[in-house]
């Protein structure tokens, strides 16, 4: 057919963002054919009227697929698993295997994302927008309920299996490392006392390959400006 | 053999749960959990979920936890009708969107109400700060508005046209501070619409049924005996206060 629009995906991130770089990866790691649009919210890019106007929530990621706009991480992966031609171990068809991922996808927003996210909204973001250096009191609250998390994620998680939802990689397992990567943009390497988490760390970029790396960029920069400072 | 579920009604998510099964006709036997008591950490329950949450369920080898899980979970080995969980992609990405964005949007928000209204000042037998008070339904107004505008917006239901889980873990959540005492209908016409149809959906029989317990807390509450609640002493001071 003639004049045919050509199918566009574009994806809406910054790469500091942790469910952004779940996306990132994804995306490269699957070979999905995209644009990527940066947001840097740290200069206030997602507060543009034109931003508005295209999520009035004034979050990242955004994904728009030709006409259609869709916000959260989770629902996005969701969807570009199920409509491009990705291995079934991302999010499995199996009804039982897929409710796995589903469980801790679901856990995951009220535990592995705020948790890890505080210590890095603590040690990093608010002494930056303030200018006053780290409440030592709120980081050490941050830290026990992460540390409360990470216990959870090696002991209920990965008990029996080598990725968080059973024997290969899933969204999950990729959500989740993209949120406990975060605390590293402060210096902070919350898993190094942690060999179980250590390893599932391991075999997840494994798998990730490049892409893992890709995405952590901007983060790692983020890590070695603040290790500077210390 | 019969699928299980442990539930607590005065849980929101164990509430969609059960909606959700009953309008299916998927029959299981009932475990009741008493969360406020805290059989959640109890050795038997730890068998049936690592996670210790309610609602979870038995479903002959297979344990599940986390609502939305079950309820999609659900949606899929019973065939519900489409609506529920739609095929279509974009349309179950809407609901997707919903479910991911209410887990902190307003869950979050609702729940702390019901806490700090009814279930603090039972067990650590004072009124909560007033600056803490405010802020809290702040938030939970500053949700409810962008549920109105952004998710229902000018649409019957959350995804369109039919009620779907969004609609149905949304309904669940906002009913929590109303058993709180306090009515987040009332100055709201967009939301009372989209209430009447989502009820008028599930049916008034069944949605009375579920929030039988949580419109009747305070009274509940007020009898309670507050010395076997102590168990959520340090959760409210880590968490609220």
């Amino acid at each position: 057919m003639a004049g045919r629009k050509a199918v566009e995906l574009v994806v809406y991130l910054d790469l500091l963002s942790q469910p952004c770089r779940a996306i990132h990866i994804f995306l490269n790691c699957n070979k999905i054919p995209h644009k990527v649009k940066t947001v840097a919210i740290r200069k206030g890019e997602n507060r543009t009227p034109e931003y508005t106007k295209l999520n009035p929530m004034q979050k990242v990621p955004v994904m728009v697929d030709n006409d259609f706009v869709l916000t959260e991480s989770d629902a996005i992966l969701k969807y570009l698993a199920t409509k491009y031609d990705v291995p079934g171990n991302w999010y499995p068809r199996h009804p039982e295997r897929r409710a796995r991922v589903d469980e801790y996808t679901a856990w995951h927003h009220t535990n592995t994302r705020p948790h890890a996210a505080k210590v890095f909204l603590m040690e990093v973001l608010l002494p930056h927008m303030t200018g006053q250096p780290a409440d030592p009191l709120k980081v050490e609250r941050a830290l026990a309920d992460l540390s409360d998390t990470l216990e959870k994620l090696e002991n209920m998680f990965l008990k029996r299996q080598p990725f968080l939802c059973g024997d290969d990689i899933s969204l999950a397992d990729l959500l989740a490392v993209c949120e406990l990567m975060q605390p590293l943009g402060g210096g902070r390497d919350i898993l190094k006392d942690r060999p179980k988490l250590l390893s599932w760390k391991s075999r997840v970029q494994s798998a990730l390959g490049d892409s893992f790396g890709k995405a952590h960029t901007v983060l790692y920069s983020l890590r070695d400006r603040s290790k500077a400072k210390l | 053999m019969t699928l299980e579920m442990y539930l607590d009604l005065f849980s929101q998510p164990c509430r969609s749960v059960y909606i959700f099964a009953k309008k299916n006709n998927i029959s299981f036997d009932f475990m009741k959990v008493s969360l406020l008591e805290g059989e959640q950490y109890g050795e038997e329950f730890g068998k049936i979920n690592m996670i210790r949450k309610a609602p979870a369920i038995r479903d002959g080898d297979f344990c599940l936890a986390e609502s939305i899980a079950i309820m999609k979970y659900l949606a899929e080995k019973y065939q519900t009708s489409d609506h529920w969980y739609p095929a279509d992609l974009q349309k179950r990405a809407r609901v997707n969107e919903y479910l991911s964005w209410q887990h902190m949007g307003i869950r979050m928000h609702g729940s702390k109400m019901f806490w700090l209204r009814l279930l603090i000042p039972k067990i650590m037998g004072v009124e909560v700060p007033k600056d803490k008070m405010d802020g809290a339904l702040e938030d939970l107004e500053g949700s409810l508005k962008l549920i109105e505008e952004k998710f229902i917006g000018d649409k019957p239901f959350i995804a369109g046209e039919q009620i779907s889980l969004a609609d149905l873990v949304a309904i669940v959540e906002i009913m929590q501070p109303v058993g709180s005492g306090l009515d987040v209908f009332e100055g709201r016409l967009k939301l009372s619409a989209w209430r009447d149809r989502v009820q008028a959906e599930i049916g008034k029989e069944l949605f009375d049924e579920a929030h039988q317990g949580i419109l009747a807390s305070q009274e509940m509450v007020k009898n309670m005996d507050s010395s076997k609640m102590q168990i959520f002493k340090p959760k409210i001071l880590r968490l609220f206060l």
